[in-house]
């Protein structure tokens, strides 16, 4: 997986293409720990990632647990196998997706 | 069939998931579910890479078969680890809101999902789980 992030003020968009597995999740869980710190807008773009396992799911729901603490975090471009998993585990409910 | 037996160790999961995929691709296994395969693949041989020889590291064995009519891929993943059925494991209530959710339990589920059948046996000291796709 490679992580790419754009940071404008409080303002952070990570860009994330491979896949969101097992062995990658802590990569994700590390970034967004270091650079969250002061944002109220997160923006996950995953256009360019092909998958994500529950190791993915995992690190999701906790940030979107700590975005909803103080302020929002949007899931965009989302591709149709992983709009499936979203559909299936009922995180299309607890996401915001901007396709 | 094609079988591979490696460490279960996190580290191999992508060696695993190399090998299947090469099956995979000589069956003209549609990208769709070759994708929720491989997420299959995470879910199922981390749980043994975490839970089956903990704290040691010992062997698992990956098989794969295509069958017709209809056609599918089946796989099969063996340990000789602690006897562990994921599937008693209850289903997460995929209603609850974000901070009611509990972190954790979605693996299985999702292999339930995505997966036309799962089956689990243990037999002759081995943790025998059979997950099959219909392609």
């Amino acid at each position: 997986m490679e992580i790419l992030k754009n940071k404008t003020g409080s303002n952070l968009v990570i860009y994330l293409s491979g896949r969101l597995d097992t062995v990658s999740a802590p990569q994700l869980e590390e970034e967004l720990k270091a650079s969250i710190g002061d944002v109220t807008e997160l923006i996950l773009d995953i256009s360019n990632l092909e998958y994500m396992s529950s190791a993915g799911l995992r690190i999701l729901l906790s940030a979107q647990k700590t975005m909803n603490a103080k302020g929002k975090m949007i899931v965009k471009n989302v591709n149709d196998t992983i709009m499936e998993i979203f559909e299936v585990t009922g995180f299309i409910d607890i996401l915001t997706i901007e396709n | 069939m094609k079988e591979l037996t490696i460490d279960a160790t996190v580290e191999n999961i992508n060696k695993v998931t190399e090998f299947i995929n090469e099956q995979l691709e000589t069956c003209g296994c549609p990208i769709k579910a070759q994708m929720q395969i491989d997420v299959a693949i995470d879910e199922l041989f981390s749980n043994i890479a975490h839970y089956a020889y903990n704290p040691d590291v010992g062997p698992a064995t990956v098989r794969v078969e295509a069958r017709e009519n209809p056609l599918s891929v089946i796989i099969t993943f063996i340990d000789n680890g602690k006897p562990y059925d994921p599937l008693k494991k209850t289903d997460p209530d995929i209603t609850l809101s974000a901070e009611d959710r509990e972190i954790g339990g979605l693996g299985i589920f999702l292999v339930k999902k995505t997966m036309d059948d799962v089956s689990y046996e243990y037999k002759d000291g081995q943790n025998i789980l059979t997950i099959k796709k219909n392609i």
